[in-house]
């Protein structure tokens, strides 16, 4: 496999206003590359989502986008509490999301089930009080 | 249309416009973030009351044409700035959601 073009990112956990700065970020970065637009937006939402779900739930964690010759990969990794129930954080509409979040227009319970249809596979690892960490591919 | 044309048509005021020539090609009402990312589409006027920082993350990841701010919701200076820096254009409206998705919708059809 050749070598992928790789872009870190700290997701700042306290800080909303940045939230989302990483994903655009690699949607210019994406578009530079000549990655077509409807694959640059199905990683930038999966991105943005999981980079929302950190902020919310994790205090912030990393992020991780590896471009190979013909899928993307985007690795989230967190240190925070974990997924309790794997099942239900996976259905729409459940969320465990704060009401200042959901004031913001987030906790809607879609940031998962958005992950997982814009991407071509999700995996998900997770330890209740060590973290999660999410990978996701694109194929194009 | 463009949206520099719909905001003569539709009388919107302008808090950020770095691309009116930029063209809508339909229309997208939502205010949960993560509902619209699933579902709005390139090229869509996007119809809100909501006004956090977000909204511009969100119209750039989704590359809607704009943003329209409905009942005459207004914005920080803040998201005005990052607006202008991110190239989204951002525009609002003292009319409802309805009221100016049935406006734009004889623009677009």
């Amino acid at each position: 496999m050749a070598e992928a073009v790789r872009f870190h990112f700290d997701v700042d956990g306290n800080n909303f206003t940045m939230a989302g700065q990483a994903s655009v970020e690699v949607k210019k970065s994406l578009r530079q590359l000549g990655i077509s637009p409807e694959t640059i937006r199905r990683v930038s939402v999966a991105m943005y989502e999981g980079e929302i779900n950190m902020v919310i739930h994790a205090g912030g964690g990393t992020a991780d986008v590896l471009v190979y010759e013909n899928f993307i990969e985007i690795i989230l990794a967190d240190e925070g509490p974990g997924i309790s129930n794997l099942e239900l954080a996976m259905q729409e509409g459940f969320s465990t999301a704060p009401d200042n979040v959901r004031s913001l227009g987030f906790g809607a319970g879609m940031g998962l089930p958005n992950m997982k249809r814009y991407t071509d596979s999700m995996d998900i690892e997770t330890a209740l009080g060590k973290g999660t960490k999410i990978t996701m591919r694109v194929n194009f | 249309m463009t949206v520099s044309e719909l905001k003569n048509k539709l009388a919107l005021n302008v808090i950020s416009m770095p691309d009116g020539e930029r063209e809508v090609t339909g229309c997208y009402i939502g205010d949960l973030l993560s509902w619209v990312m699933g579902a709005a589409s390139s090229g869509d006027a996007w119809i809100t009351i909501m006004s956090n920082i977000n909204i511009v993350a969100v119209a750039a990841l989704c590359d809607t044409a704009a943003i329209i701010l409905a009942e005459g919701v207004t914005v920080d200076e803040n998201v005005k700035k990052t607006a202008e820096e991110k190239g989204i254009n951002l525009l609002s409206s003292e009319k409802s959601a309805f009221i100016l998705a049935t406006e734009l919708a004889e623009c677009v059809a």
